[in-house]
Parts: structure tokens; C-alpha cells; sequence
């Protein structure tokens, strides 16, 4: 088990700095005006040039990639140059970055503990009422695109129950539409998951043998048939993480919640490239850990799984 | 002995290089010889037609597409692109709600709202249908050469293990922000992270399916790889590829309005249902404009509805084992 977690760490490493690399060359495409900020009209073109030099930009790719690495080490991601001109990206991602956590923990609790119960309770009444409008429910979350229902949510259920319509830290309430509308998609592939392996496990034949023995109802579905079917939604888990992340991007900027995925949209829109690499950075680490935790918590979670399967691929 | 050498001579000459060559298969003999009248394609829509939700979806989706595509030169049809003035003040006829004039109103700078939703419908459907067909084209063809070749099989792995790691929003927003935005750039970029998901799946099937006993006695009997591929094994997975498909489509018509929301979609000039439905959040504060979000919502939803749909009943309908 050391071992594996050891070799899928060495793998999540490599990755990771593979993707940092990555990144940092395909921003290095971005026009150059990101990097002037608002200064970018005064100065004259020898000033930009000068400006840009000293930036470190004109110098050979490879010795920026490895100036990049050692301030990276140092902790120095650099300063934001429009966003907040001169504050340094680190300083300012870390004010940000609770929200996120506390919302995308939440969000990802919460969805769970909606998503699963609900996708037993429609195995359990395939067929019936429960089970179509669960359906109906999990064809629009996955069909429509989020950015509409997230949209359509905060205009008229806060028009409906006279909510205030963006975040306010300091009233409770204004966190809950948030995190619900966060929470919808991966309800509804909990949902749609734990039916499927729900009834799949149904129809198995251990259990039209303990059915025969006489197991009650009840010991069938929780000891048996939920254990079973909890094994394979463990690696929806890193899915979940993947798709908060996203979902806050949206989220963050419609209820001006001041977490990192609001922030990502005004770097954007403000060509501030500093803060856009900073968090490029961070979102993709974040998406390693997700998966790296993914793969372990299935290994734990099913002794099935072949140990060292390092290259293989799920 | 004298018998035998006589014999043995004999089967030298009633042989000929002819049995020693591959056979062509040939459908229609193969048809011949058996008594079945099986058809795949017709026995798949035979059991599509019994569901008659996904065939009225299939209707309206036929109905829009074919709307979309003449819209344009339909009498009486507003350009989506010009600003229009009001006949009595001369000013710009902003945001007027939806009348006889302007079906579905007006937008904030006076542009007409139902030739705009109709333009957009065009773009989003036109990325769309390009995106799905290049990630299937591309995703067969990788995920085919990924599970059947044992040569490519780490390269491509390691590769995988890799991408697969990046979040596909962070691949999208970096490739819209190097490609300065226009529906080809769009359309590069959503294919750049669309491939993956569907190489994945076809590489895992193919693995299932490569070693089963009838591609071994393939493969003895001397078929060539790229026959094993396009013949034994990618039609065990015609209902999951049309699965994608149909799927790929409602996910890059919501990878637009993404790109747009945050900033990096289409200009306002050219309409696709991602700037309409941000024109329509912008105004969404006032209750009387809300019409320009829930219009071009309600389009979205319908298409994106319809195509998933359309696309899981296909999907039963071409699995094999639901024919009878």
C-alpha cells in the first residue's frame, strides 16, 4: 500500500511539474500588453522595451522558465500588474482562497449527502414517481449548461423568497443559494451513479440467493447491496473536486463571493497575466491533489484493485 | 507406395495459389447463406421509433435546424446585426418588449432579438456539430490505436496521465486566451480538451474487447489489424460513440456561454447563444428586460435537452443487446 501511494505521489509530481511548465510557456504567448498594466499608454516604445526587459521577458525562454522556477520555490508567483498593480499575487490569492475552500468543501458534503440517498431511494422505487422525477431532474442538470440555471436560480428565487441577491459574509443566508446552485450537478451524478450501480447490484445473484435464505430487506440493502455500490463513486470524488472548481468560476463571480474563481474572471477581463498564471497554477494543482486523493481512497476502498498499476490507466 | 506418390502428385496439381489467397467477404453472399433478414441499422431504428418522446425531440430538433438554415431568407426577417430605429423618435429602438414589429423584442442597443436568437442558434449549432465530429474522429482514432497497439500503448499512456490532470476549464480558458476569440478559435480550443474523455473510453472498451475469443480466430485466421478494428470492434461500440456524440454537442454549445461569461467568447457582432444569454444577464436586474435572458435560455435548454435525449435512446437502441 506505502509503496503504491509512494509511486502515485512520484507520478503526481512529475505531473505537476509538467503542467507547470506547460503553462508558464503558453502564457508566455499572451501579448505583451499584459505584462505594462495601465502604464502601458505613457510609456514610449524604448520605455516598454526597458520595462519589459527588466521584467526578465526578453531573456531566453529556458532562463525564464528557470528564474520562474526559483522564485516558485521562494514562494514569489509574482506581482499583479492591473488587478491590484504591485501587490504580490501570493498575498492576494491568499485572501481568496478560504472562500473557495469552505464553499467547494461544502458544496462537495453536501452533495453527497443529497446525491447518495437520493440515488437509493430512486434504485429503490425504479419505476415509479420518485425514480422519473429524479430522472427528469439529472437529464436537465446534465443536459442544460450550468451557466442558464445558476442564472435563472439567482434571478427568481431571489425574487421568490426576497433574498438578498449577492454574497454578504456576515448574513447567513446569502451563502445558501450559492452553495445549492453549486451543488446541483454533482447531486445529480451521485444521483444518476449510485442508482445505476444500485440496480445493477440488484440484480446480482448473491442476492437472489440471500433474498431465498430470508435476509430482511433491510440487512440486503445496507450491508450488502450499499457497500458493494459505494465502492466504484469513490473515484467520482476527484470528479466532484474538478467540477467545483469549475462551478466556482461561475458561481463566485454571479453572487460576488471574493474567492478565487471571481477573481480568475477579473484577471481575465483585466489582462492581468501575473494573477491568470497564479491561479492557472493553483487550479491545476489542485486538480493533481483531487486525483491523487481519487486514486488512494479507491485503493482503500476496494482491496480488488491490483496495487502498483502505476501506468495503467483507469 | 507407388499409390501414394501417385496420390500425393495428384493434390499438387488440384491445388492451385487460388486457396491459398484471403477471402473477401462479401455481405450480400454472407446474407445469402444464412436465413436471417437481421439488419443492424434497421433493427436499431425499428426499436428508436418505439420511443416516441425521443422521436418527437428528434422531430423538433430536425424542425429547428432546418428553421435555422433558412430563416435568413424567410419574407419579413430582421438582420441580426443592425441597430434599428424607432420611427418616431429617430433614437435607437432600445429594449422595446416583444410586439408585432419585433417578435421577441429588442435588445439594449436596438438589434432584433428573434433574428438574433435564430443567428445564434446558427453559430452554437455550427460549433457544436464541429466540435462533436472532430472529437469523435479524433477520439476513435487515438483511443482505436491506443488499446489495439501494444507499441503505443505506454507513450500514449503516460501522455494521458498527464493531460488528464489538467482541469478542462483551465485548458479552455488558456487556449481562448492565446487565440484571440472567433468561432474558429473557439472551436480549437474546445477541441484541444474535447478528444481526451472519448480516446479514454474507446481505449477501454477496445482492451475489454481486443483478446475475446472471435478477434483471436481473427487474428490466426490472418485479418489485417485495421479490418480487426473497423470491423469486429468498433461496431460493438457504435451506440456509445453516438452516445458521445450526441453529448458533445449540448457540452460545447455550454463551453460558449462559459467563454463568453468570463469574458473570452464571440464579440457582440456575431450572435451565438452564449453572448445572448450574457447580453441577457447584464440585464436581468429589471424584471421588464428579463425576456432577453429567458428567450435565448429557453432555445438553449431546448436544443441541449433534446440532443442528451436523443442521443441515450439511440444509444439503448443501438446496443445489440436490446435487438430481438
Amino acid at each position: 500500500m506505502l509503496g503504491y501511494i509512494g509511486k502515485r505521489l512520484l507520478q503526481s509530481v512529475v505531473t505537476l511539474f509538467v503542467i507547470i511548465s506547460i503553462v508558464f510557456l503558453l502564457l508566455r504567448l499572451l501579448p505583451e500588453e499584459g505584462y505594462l498594466g495601465a502604464a502601458a499608454d505613457k510609456m514610449s516604445p524604448e520605455q516598454q522595451e526597458v520595462y519589459l526587459t527588466n521584467l526578465g521577458l526578453r531573456d531566453p525562454i529556458l532562463v525564464q522558465l528557470g528564474n520562474f522556477y526559483a522564485d516558485l520555490i521562494h514562494g514569489d508567483f509574482g506581482k499583479s500588474i492591473t488587478y491590484r498593480t504591485d501587490v504580490p499575487v501570493l498575498d492576494i490569492i491568499a485572501d481568496k482562497i478560504l472562500y473557495s475552500l469552505a464553499f467547494g468543501l461544502a458544496a462537495v458534503a453536501f452533495s453527497i449527502l443529497v446525491g447518495v440517498p437520493l440515488g437509493i431511494l430512486m434504485a429503490q422505487m425504479k419505476g415509479r414517481w420518485l425514480d422519473r422525477l429524479g430522472t427528469g431532474y439529472i437529464v436537465f442538470v446534465v443536459a442544460v449548461p450550468s451557466m442558464v440555471y445558476y442564472l435563472l436560480i439567482q434571478v427568481y428565487i431571489t425574487d421568490i423568497f426576497k433574498l438578498p441577491m449577492l454574497f454578504d459574509e456576515d448574513k447567513p443566508i446569502t451563502w445558501l443559494l450559492p452553495l445549492i446552485s453549486l451543488s446541483l450537478g454533482p447531486i445529480a451524478s451521485y444521483a444518476m451513479w449510485m442508482r445505476r450501480y444500485m440496480v445493477d447490484e440488484l440484480n446480482k445473484d448473491y442476492i437472489k440467493l440471500a433474498r431465498a435464505k430470508g435476509v430482511k430487506e433491510r440487512t440486503l440493502m445496507f450491508s450488502h447491496v450499499m457497500r458493494n455500490a459505494f465502492i466504484p463513486l469513490a473515484q467520482y470524488l476527484p470528479a466532484t473536486i474538478l467540477f467545483t472548481i469549475t462551478g466556482s468560476i461561475y458561481i463566485e463571480s454571479l453572487y460576488s463571493i471574493p474567492g478565487m474563481g471571481g477573481l480568475l474572471v477579473d484577471a481575465i477581463q483585466r489582462q492581468d497575466n501575473a494573477v491568470v498564471q497564479g491561479l492557472v497554477l493553483i487550479f491545476s494543482s489542485l486538480g493533481i491533489i483531487g486525483l491523487f486523493l481519487g486514486d488512494i481512497a479507491m485503493a482503500l476502498v476496494d482491496p480488488r484493485i491490483k496495487l502498483g498499476r502505476g501506468e495503467s490507466v483507469r | 507406395m507407388g499409390l501414394y506418390s501417385e496420390e500425393i502428385r495428384n493434390i499438387t496439381d488440384k491445388s492451385s495459389e487460388q486457396l491459398f489467397e484471403f477471402a473477401v467477404s462479401d455481405e450480400n453472399k454472407a446474407e445469402q447463406s444464412g436465413y436471417s433478414n437481421y439488419s443492424y441499422w434497421r433493427s436499431t431504428w425499428k426499436s428508436f421509433i418505439k420511443n416516441k418522446v425521443a422521436v418527437f425531440l428528434l422531430l423538433l430538433v430536425i424542425g429547428i435546424v432546418f428553421f435555422v438554415l433558412i430563416q435568413p431568407i424567410l419574407p419579413n426577417q430582421k438582420s441580426p446585426t443592425e441597430i434599428y430605429l424607432d420611427d418616431q423618435t429617430g433614437y435607437q429602438a432600445r429594449n422595446i418588449e416583444p410586439n408585432g414589429e419585433y417578435w421577441f423584442g429588442t435588445n439594449s442597443i436596438g438589434q432584433d432579438l428573434w433574428a438574433r436568437i435564430w443567428a445564434g442558434t446558427r453559430t452554437s449549432l455550427l460549433i457544436g456539430v464541429v466540435v462533436a465530429l472532430v472529437e469523435v474522429i479524433v477520439g476513435i482514432t487515438i483511443g482505436a490505436l491506443w488499446g489495439y497497439s501494444r507499441k503505443l500503448e505506454t507513450p500514449i499512456s503516460h501522455a494521458y496521465n498527464v493531460i488528464e490532470n489538467i482541469p478542462t476549464t483551465i485548458v479552455l480558458i488558456l487556449m481562448s486566451l492565446i487565440l484571440r476569440p472567433s468561432i474558429s478559435t473557439i472551436i480549437i480550443a474546445m477541441c484541444i480538451t474535447g478528444w481526451v474523455e472519448m480516446a479514454r473510453f474507446i481505449r477501454n472498451q477496445i482492451v475489454i474487447l481486443r483478446d475475446r475469443e472471435y478477434n483471436l480466430a481473427s487474428r490466426t485466421l490472418g485479418t489485417p489489424s485495421h479490418r480487426i478494428i473497423l470491423k469486429n470492434l468498433l461496431p460493438y461500440l457504435i451506440s456509445i460513440i453516438m452516445l458521445r456524440m450526441s453529448l458533445a454537442i449540448p457540452f460545447a454549445i455550454g463551453a460558449e456561454v462559459f467563454l463568453t461569461y468570463i469574458g473570452l467568447g464571440l464579440p457582440i457582432s456575431e450572435p451565438s447563444l452564449g453572448n445572448l444569454i450574457n447580453e441577457g444577464r447584464v440585464l436581468m436586474m429589471s424584471p421588464d428586460l428579463r425576456y432577453q435572458l429567458i428567450f435565448p435560455s429557453v432555445v438553449l435548454s431546448v436544443i441541449t435537452i433534446s440532443f442528451y435525449i436523443i442521443g441515450n435512446s439511440f444509444a439503448d437502441a443501438a446496443d445489440p443487446k436490446n435487438h430481438v
